[in-house]
Order: structure tokens, then C-alpha cells, then sequence
């Protein structure tokens, strides 16, 4: 299966002005609408050999997986969505080799990655994430922010012991309540999410969202939509100019037109006569 | 760590450190911090630290407590906040915020473990009086967390790094804008104020002007020509605008100049 022409993917990673190197791992393939996202963490390289493992796990298995199965039929073993299933054996795969590479090899220890993936099909996205690198949509002009941080903030913003407001003064930013490769096994969070022509989404390291308010991502994502490119190294650059305390990753997908899935003469007919 | 400096009459009586939890505050002994005062209740307020968060609650006390001059029942406590109980006075002091030296181990990313580590330890769960039930499980979870970032991140200290605010950014010193040389709008003038300003024609030919910390910059955004300023035409890249440039774009010709 193939999305080719339909979406239009950018994006741009660095290490931003205080990190001497970046441990963030960003992979694409535009033509299966697949886009992945890492943020790593760990000491010496071990922070960037997370998130390499993690994203080159989850698009090389992915895209040969993709050639043989459709993400939106059901799956006649665990009756789930073959998008997710494909995501959560994936997920799981990439969870067991960092986490044993973490147990083998003592100078990767402790090593772990947050991660944001989203797979495009049939007019709709499933998006998984763990740990707090996000998933934005510009739709009509309005950013939302569509996936919700697995970070102590979140938690404490959920049970009402901070404000949202007040969580950007807080000292305990990037604590992450879920990460892949710490523990033997891990959980993502995986939605459906219907796609529209003109769409923008943006998939984003917690070096870009700390630096940047959403406000001025949503001005970005709008003013220069007619240049991804751009856009993306726009967004680096102004995370950068007010200080660029972390790596910066970014990836756009501009949803050019409808991509609905080449469903088979027979099963229109049956769906006419249900 | 935080601390809290105790002080009446701007005299320094000591200096408390938020190591637990919950640090009481009140005139019978049991508290944390006791004041023997009688505009001070028994039990009068709690801190509760979150690693390097600090809330304080009102216990319900019969004077009420006061920071910054604002009565309060619930507050998260901001570095150099002033906590008034009768005539004494508390000062917190969050050294993670003064103190921000080590700026390589700002903003490093870590795991906090709440499920397996909160099994292993018994939880002490105190029975939480005026915090909100579901607190209780997030302040036991990071405590938990809290001891174990030596298992969790590889080569990093027990502590947890200082973490600031991430500071508003730099405006450009001075503000600018364009004046239109031709065309239908010959002679209007536009402030460049927001911090991307496009213009040009969509789908014809599109420039940005970005405002940034070093300056203003032009940057071609789309159409087959490029923007021109002061007779040469640019590339895909930034080009630095200096006052009196004149940019020609989309058949348009236009002044930038910086404003005083």
C-alpha cells in the first residue's frame, strides 16, 4: 500500500545551543504515512542509542510489515486493528532490545527513550506515544495539542494539584512516568484520530514545547504551511533564539488530499446490501 | 533543596529545609516547624514538596495564613514567596532557581518508575488530612521515584538538576517596518510586530519576514521568483535586513526601516 503524493513530510532535527550532542532520533517514510519520533535519555551516548534503536526498530519492521498486511482491516488473531497491532508489536520489539541492551552492556544502563509515532491510512491516523514528545494538529487555523504527556506535570495537572498555568513555573519538568526501554515491558497509548485535507500535524521533541509556546507554533505551523521545509527549521530556530536548553526535533505531515484505502469491488457490494 | 528562613522583626531566628514530604507548621510541639504563638493555630499549614515543587495549604487555621500579602488556603510557592503567620514571617528559597549553575544538566529528560517501585516499598501513606485524596498516590509516587534516579539514569547524580523557567525571548532592540514604494498601497506602512510577518501573494510568490533576538530577516517562502533587496536577488536563505533596504517582491517595492 502506498499514500504516495498524499502527504508532504519535513522536518528537521538539532542539538540545540546547550547539549554538545543530540539524542534525538527522528525517521519517515511519507509514502506509507509513517512518521516516528524519539527523545532519548540516558548518560555518555547511551540517551542517543536509545532513541536511534527505537526509531530504526519501529520504521524498518514497520515498513516491510506494511507490504504484506493493510493497517485498516481487523486482525483475525487478537480481532484488534492491524495499525494496532502492527504498533503495539513494534513498540514491544523495540522496548525488549533496548531494554536488554540496557541489561548487557553496563555503559547503557539506565538508557530509555520517549517516543511519538503516527501511522497515516485510510483517512485517519493512529498515533502512539510514551513519555512526553507530542503530537500537534493545526486544523482551520487553531493548534491542539492531541496527545497528553506521560510526566508527573500531566499527573499532577490531571488531579488538580497545579494548574496548567502554574506547571510552566515548575522545577520538576521532564519526569517522565513512562518510558521505552526501562522496563521489560511498557504500554503506549495508541488512538484513532480522523485526517482532513489541509491538515498539519506536528510531532515534537520536549526541547521544542518548553521553548516555544504553543501560540507562537500555531502562527509558525500557519504562516509559512506553504513551505514545510521552512517551517520546520523555523521552529528549531526560534527554540534555539530563546535559548535551545535541550535537543530540538521536529516533523510536519501537511495532509495534501483524501487517502481513503483501494477497498476491493466485493467488499463495496457487500457493504451496498448490509 | 528548598528551605524555609524563619525571621520576626526581620530578625533571623532559623532555617528549615523541605527534606519531607509533608513539613508541618503549628504552635503545639508535634509540628515540623513549631511556633509558639497564640495567633498561630495547633496545627496552622502544611508543605508538601514533590521533589522540587513545594505547595502550601491552610489547615483550616483560625488567623489564616498570608503570602505576599494575599490570604491563601492552597499556594504553590514560587521562589523568595513570604509566608506570614502573625507576626512571623517565612521565606522560601528554592536554590534550584538561584543557584542555576550546572546549565549542561538543564532540561535532561528522566523516568520517573511509579508502578514497580511503588510495589516494592511500603508505601509510608500517611493519612493525607487536607491534601486531596488523589494527590496522595502522585506525592508517594514521586517520592519513590525520587530515590531511585540512581538506578534510573545512567551517570546522573541522586539529584534531580535544577530545571528554570525558560525565559521570554529576546526581543530585538528596536522595532521596524515597511513602507510601500509601489503599487496600489504606495505610501502605507506596516509594523513588523508579530514575530513572522508574510507577504506577498499565496500561491504566486510568498516572502516571511522573521523578528528575531540578532534582527530582522527576509526568507523566500514559495513561487517560482525569489525576493530582491537593494537590486540583487536572494536564495533560499535568510538575508539580514538593514535599515533602508528596499525589498521588491511579487511586483511590489517596499522600504524597511527600523523605527526609534
Amino acid at each position: 500500500m502506498t499514500l504516495s503524493g498524499a502527504l508532504e513530510v519535513a522536518s528537521c532535527t538539532d542539538p540545540g545551543m546547550v547539549r554538545s550532542h543530540n539524542e534525538d532520533s527522528i525517521a519517515s517514510d511519507g509514502d506509507q504515512g509513517l512518521v516516528v519520533l524519539a527523545d532519548g535519555m540516558g548518560g555518555y551516548n547511551a540517551g542517543e542509542v536509545a532513541s536511534g534503536m527505537a526509531t530504526t526498530v519501529i520504521i524498518t519492521e514497520l515498513q516491510q510489515l506494511l507490504v504484506k498486511r493493510l493497517p485498516y482491516e481487523i486482525d483475525a488473531h487478537s480481532g484488534k486493528l492491524v495499525a494496532h497491532q502492527l504498533l503495539h508489536e513494534q513498540i514491544a520489539k523495540a522496548n525488549t532490545s533496548i531494554y536488554q541492551a540496557a541489561q548487557s552492556q553496563p555503559q547503557y544502563a539506565g538508557m530509555g527513550t520517549t517516543l511519538v509515532v503516527a501511522l497515516f491510512y485510510d483517512n485517519k491516523m493512529t498515533v502512539a506515544h510514551i513519555g512526553d514528545s507530542r503530537l500537534y494538529r493545526l486544523r482551520g487555523g487553531e493548534l491542539r495539542q492531541v496527545t497528553k504527556d506521560h510526566s508527573l506535570l500531566q499527573e499532577q495537572i490531571d488531579s488538580g494539584v497545579i494548574t496548567p498555568q502554574q506547571a510552566r513555573q515548575s522545577q520538576n519538568k521532564n519526569l517522565v512516568t513512562r518510558a521505552l526501554g526501562i522496563d521489560p515491558i511498557v504500554e503506549a497509548e495508541i488512538h484513532d484520530y480522523d485526517t482532513k485535507p489541509e491538515d498539519i500535524y506536528l510531532l515534537c521533541s520536549d526541547g521544542l514545547c518548553d521553548m516555544v509556546s504553543d501560540d507562537d507554533i500555531g502562527l509558525a505551523l500557519q504562516t509559512l504551511s506553504s513551505n514545510l521545509k521552512l517551517c520546520a527549521q523555523h521552529l528549531v530556530q526560534t527554540a534555539n533564539d530563546n535559548g535551545g536548553r535541550d535537543n530540538i526535533s521536529v516533523i510536519l505531515v501537511r495532509v495534501l488530499r483524501d487517502y481513503p484505502a483501494p477497498r476491493s469491488i466485493v467488499g463495496k457490494m457487500m457493504s451496498w446490501f448490509k | 533543596m528548598a528551605k524555609l528562613i524563619l525571621s520576626m522583626d526581620n530578625l533571623v531566628l532559623k532555617e528549615i529545609a523541605l527534606t519531607k514530604e509533608r513539613t508541618t507548621i503549628g504552635r503545639k510541639p508535634h509540628n515540623d516547624i513549631q511556633i509558639d504563638n497564640l495567633a498561630v493555630s495547633g496545627e496552622h499549614a502544611v508543605i508538601v514538596t514533590i521533589l522540587q515543587d513545594s505547595f502550601l495549604e491552610d489547615l483550616g487555621s483560625t488567623n489564616g495564613t498570608v503570602v505576599n500579602g494575599q490570604p491563601i488556603k492552597k499556594h504553590f510557592l514560587q521562589n523568595s514567596d513570604i509566608i506570614e503567620l502573625g507576626k512571623y514571617k517565612l521565606k522560601y528559597v528554592n536554590e534550584a532557581v538561584t543557584g542555576q549553575a550546572k546549565a549542561a544538566d538543564f532540561e535532561k529528560t528522566m523516568v520517573l518508575r511509579p508502578g514497580p517501585v511503588r510495589a516494592a516499598t511500603p508505601a509510608p501513606a500517611p493519612p493525607a488530612v487536607a491534601v486531596p485524596p488523589v494527590a496522595a498516590p502522585v506525592a508517594a509516587a514521586a517520592a519513590a521515584g525520587a530515590k531511585n534516579f540512581g538506578d534510573t539514569v545512567a551517570g546522573q547524580s541522586a539529584t534531580a538538576p535544577p530545571v528554570a523557567p525558560p525565559k521570554p525571548a529576546p526581543a530585538p532592540q528596536k522595532n521596524a517596518a515597511l513602507q510601500l514604494l509601489s503599487g496600489a498601497n504606495a505610501g502605507k506602512e506596516l509594523d513588523l510586530t508579530k514575530p513572522l510577518t508574510t507577504l506577498g501573494k499565496p500561491g504566486v510568490q510568498v516572502a516571511v519576514i522573521t523578528r528575531r533576538p540578532q534582527g530582522f530577516f527576509i526568507t523566500h517562502v514559495e513561487g517560482a521568483s525569489f525576493p530582491v533587496v537593494n537590486g540583487k536577488t536572494l536564495d533560499a536563505q535568510a538575508h539580514s535586513l538593514n535599515d533602508h533596504d528596499v525589498i521588491e517582491l511579487a511586483g511590489v517595492k517596499m522600504e524597511f526601516f527600523l523605527k526609534t
